[in-house]
């Protein structure tokens, strides 16, 4: 399968310290800009309790989950703190602005 | 097969007695409590702390319903046994219960003595013994009146400092020329006087009570030489007498008290008694650390051992906030004795050694109180002193000449000096079990080794303890910081950020040396609120560091949808309002329409795409947000008032729609909520709500603090006011204050605790300049707050917020 980038709009679509959803026909993905202007896409689903993860305080390279304070790392998805889960992470392109993401994993899980 | 054990009485001494049973003997009695309160065990000696309003009841429970099930005991409450028949070994109940023992033990207690002056049968002439007594106190007093009570000993005065702590006026008779006179010599007695006098505590010595004056209710104290003092409520506090009554009917030896041996046993073999009820080697003890000496050997002797009780020397500490009192021994003067005492007017301390062949026989520690411990060792072990003489007054930390850090004393302390008077806690023990545990923090010190867990009055000591086991492990004064992002505590980051003009979450983190580049979800929606509150009109709002719900104003529900909920003032509504519900609700599909406690409509369910067009619809119909999701002014609950009932005093919903409509917007530390009931009957419930106001006749009264949620607590007066015009300043004032104090995430009556009420009354009753700045910033504050926010997002603004940023179809996503 190949790493292809679908686009998904410009950085500046997206707040700084902040996120916002991609739907696709497998679910949400949110995508995310630090206060440093990095990018970031995870599944927007809390592995807790399916929390909108999209909807959280972003901080650093983590997020808060907005229903019940799980952070995760935007880079490895991981669980931070005392909680274990992981979320997938999707690779994302960030050229001049232009945001594209790349639906492998999304796809591969769901085949 | 388990023999049967049956206690009368749930106090204090048997239910340590169980414990200690437990501990030693588990499963060797089946055990049956009877018990004529209607509830557990509880610490009374804690009862003035709830009086005055600084503990709950549920703070001082002592055994829970699970404890008896978890032992397997048998607790009949509300059982006022009124029968032993020694002969078939059995008890009967006034309700009828009956249960036989093979060993039995009398707990009854002690009553309070009432003094037959006429007037002592009317309804607010009360003892102070139980939780029933302090229930009715508080009913009667509801914040305001007067009370006067008869007797200045230890629990006199704890009563009339709890009742002024509840807003009332307060008078203390006491017989005797000075007060604690069993406790104090005449000149800790002057300064404890001027002490209680300095909170407002009006102390009248000398006076004998002829008679209590009214005819359905209580009028006015007469005393014998014509002196008549107005009152509302009397509380006499004159002295326990033993309940031994029952013991005696069953032919069981009884002389002031039901006599016991050093085994506790009575004059029956199988019967023993325990606590306030018993007398032994003629005495009859009514404090708790005897008691609890007692309860451990009468624990043993039922487990089969032999041990013996000799009896207790006692000592004292007056458990009023901010007054340092110890008294311990006999410290009358006589030819054989010899005293020392030292005495600074201006720390206003004074303290008073008594000496008997150099050997310390009794002590009284005014004003500073940490040697109490010291000096009541060396008098229970009979210490040499002739050594020490010369510097004995100044305390521990200054034997041998140097002064020490102040946990130097309690390093010098031998192993087996006790700690805990209450729970008869060593120091030995208290080391070993922190060590041996691990144990870290004062409340797993507390629920290990039970030392500080009753009166409290030893937690300096325990905390020293825990510094010179732990070391800097320990650290009681260490605040707690807002999260991990800093060492630093709320109150310092909110004094740093106005004494620094610190206006932004950035030039915080700058400043105050932040750990993390941009702060957490903790810190960071306090630091965004401690600023929205102290730069209005400066600073800019920071959604990003707003938690979900306050960023696209409605309510975040476990599947992700959210809840709207408009405004209903002081929840009134309209059939036009209900209408244009109904059709939002059709509209969008609403699944669920519920009505909230604070009197409005919640629609539940709401997708977060459709959230600016749901506000639109209800826009049109006049409708603004409820902040329903807001740290900030959430509803005012009204009750209809002179509008329509026939009780009502004032125009209550008038009032609840005006405040509403004048404090709508205002961010504070946690949620406000708000109600004004019509009058006393109280159907707003005005009583547990942040703020609220009960009106009368003539005028408002203006509680606050009250909590319904995970505490449950009723309201405390702030005051009355006349007008609603003050009513409306008065609150404002209020919420101000707590405004700008409060920690992010406190509730108001945590504020108020940690803050103190009296600080708060003074400042917003008694000081009007205080009273009109905090108004003043609270209405400047307002022209910042009031955009409604919904009609702002149906304009557009943070549109990005309630849609997807792209959504790609199927085919894109398959590829």
């Amino acid at each position: 399968m190949s790493q292809e980038f679908v686009a998904i709009g410009h950085i500046d679509d997206i707040p700084v310290r902040g996120a916002r959803c991609v739907r696709t026909a497998h679910g949400k993905i949110a995508v995310f800009r630090t206060a440093t202007d990095e990018v970031f896409a995870i599944d927007d689903h809390c592995p807790h309790k399916g929390g909108p993860l999209s909807d959280g305080i972003v901080h650093g390279n983590a997020v808060t989950c907005p229903l019940h304070n799980w952070v995760f790392s935007l880079e490895s998805g991981e669980a931070q703190g005392a909680d274990e889960g992981r979320v997938r992470t999707f690779a994302i392109r960030n050229v001049d602005g232009a945001l594209s993401i790349s639906l492998a994993s999304l796809t591969e899980a769901a085949e | 097969m388990a023999q049967k054990l049956v206690i009368i009485g749930n106090g204090m001494a048997p239910g340590r007695m169980l414990e200690e049973l437990f501990d030693r003997a588990p499963g060797l009695y089946e055990v049956t409590i009877f018990n004529a309160e209607p509830r557990v065990n509880y610490d009374r000696i804690m009862l003035s702390p709830v009086l005055s309003g600084e503990k709950t009841y549920e703070d001082i429970v002592i055994h829970n319903d699970e404890w008896y099930a978890y032992h397997g005991v048998t607790l009949h409450k509300g059982a006022k046994v009124s029968h032993i028949d020694r002969a078939t070994k059995t008890v009967t109940a006034e309700n009828g219960i009956s249960a036989t023992y093979d060993k039995l033990v009398i707990a009854t207690g002690s009553h309070p003595i009432i003094i037959p002056v006429p007037g002592h049968g009317l309804p607010e002439v009360l003892p102070y013994r139980d939780l029933d007594d302090v229930s009715k106190m508080l009913e009667i007093t509801r914040g305001k009146g007067h009370a006067v009570v008869i007797g200045g000993g230890l629990l006199g005065l704890e009563a009339a400092y709890g009742l002024k702590q509840r807003g009332m006026t307060v008078t203390v008779l006491h017989l005797m020329p000075t007060i604690m006179e069993r406790q104090l010599d005449p000149a800790a007695a002057y300064l404890l006087e001027k002490a209680l006098a300095d909170r407002g505590i009006e102390i009248i010595t000398q006076a004998n009570t002829k008679r209590i004056l009214g005819t359905e209710h209580v009028e006015a104290v007469e005393l014998e030489d014509g002196r008549v003092i107005a009152a509302d409520m009397v509380v006499m506090a004159v002295g326990i007498r033993p309940s031994s009554a029952l013991a005696k009917e069953a032919g069981i030896a009884v002389n002031r008290g039901i006599v016991v041996d050093d085994g506790m046993q009575t004059s029956d073999a199988s019967v023993f008694a325990l606590g306030e009820c018993a007398e032994h080697r003629g005495i009859c003890y009514g404090l708790v650390a005897p008691l609890y000496e007692s309860a451990r050997v009468l624990a043993e002797r039922l487990s089969g051992g032999a041990a013996e009780y000799h009896g207790s020397q006692v000592n004292t500490k007056l458990k009023v906030t901010g007054v340092n009192l110890f008294s311990a021994g006999d410290f009358a003067e006589g030819p054989d004795r010899e005293e020392v005492v030292l005495r600074d007017a201006t720390r206003g301390v004074y303290k008073r050694v008594i000496l008997k062949d150099n050997r310390v026989i009794g002590a009284v520690l005014y004003g500073e109180t940490t040697d109490g411990a010291w000096y009541f060792d060396m008098l229970k072990r009979g210490t040499d002193v002739s050594e020490l003489r010369h510097t004995l007054i100044y305390g521990q930390a200054y034997q041998g000449g140097a002064v020490a850090d102040p946990k130097a004393a309690v390093a010098a302390l031998p192993d087996d000096a006790e700690i805990c008077g209450c729970n008869g806690v060593c120091k030995g023990k208290i080391v070993s079990t922190i060590k041996d545990r691990g144990l870290t923090t004062l409340d797993e010190v507390r629920a290990h080794t039970k030392a500080s867990a009753s009166c409290g009055t030893c937690t300096g000591l325990v905390e020293q303890l825990m510094s010179l086991t732990l070391g800097d492990a320990y650290n009681p004064k260490a605040v707690t910081p807002v999260c991990g992002c800093t060492d630093l505590g709320h109150d310092e980051v909110r004094r740093l950020i106005r004494a620094k003009e610190l206006k932004s979450i950035p030039a915080v983190m700058q400043e105050l040396e932040w750990k993390t580049s941009c702060g957490c979800a903790k810190c960071r929606p306090a630091l965004n609120y401690y600023l929205v509150s102290d730069w209005p009109g400066e600073y800019e709002d920071d959604y990003q560091s707003r938690f979900i719900n306050e960023r696209v104003h409605a309510n975040i529900q476990k599947d992700g949808t959210y809840s709207v909920v408009p405004r209903m003032w002081g929840g009134v509504t309209s059939a036009a309002e209900l209408r244009a519900i109904a059709d939002v609700v059709d509209k969008f599909n609403i699944p669920t329409v519920k009505c909230t406690g604070g009197q409005r409509i919640d629609m539940l369910g709401v997708k977060k795409e459709d959230l600016p067009a749901v506000w639109a619809d209800l826009g049109k119909a006049g409708f603004v947000s409820g902040q329903a999701y807001a740290k900030g002014l959430r509803t005012v609950k009204t009750c209809v008032g002179s509008d329509w009932c026939r009780f009502g005093t004032q125009d209550s919903t008038g009032l609840g729609i005006r405040l509403e409509k004048f404090m709508w917007g205002s961010w504070t530390p946690a949620k406000l909520k708000l109600a004004v009931s019509g009058c006393p009957r109280n159907c707003a419930e005005a009583t547990c709500k942040d703020i609220g106001v009960i009106c009368v006749d003539s005028g408002f009264e203006i509680h606050f603090a009250g909590a319904a949620g995970l505490d449950i607590k009723g309201t405390e007066v702030l005051g009355m006011v006349k007008t609603e015009d003050e009513a409306v300043e008065y609150i404002a004032a209020l919420t101000q204050m707590y405004r700008e104090q409060g920690r992010y995430l406190e509730r108001i009556y945590k504020w108020a605790k940690r803050v103190g009420l009296d600080e708060i009354r003074e400042q917003i009753m008694n000081d009007a300049d205080k009273r009109h700045a905090y108004y003043e910033r609270f209405v400047e504050s307002q022209k910042y707050a009031q955009v409604d926010p919904w009609s702002e997002r149906v304009s557009g603004k943070d549109k990005h917020e309630f849609n997807p940023m792209a959504v790609l179809d199927s085919q894109q996503a398959a590829e």
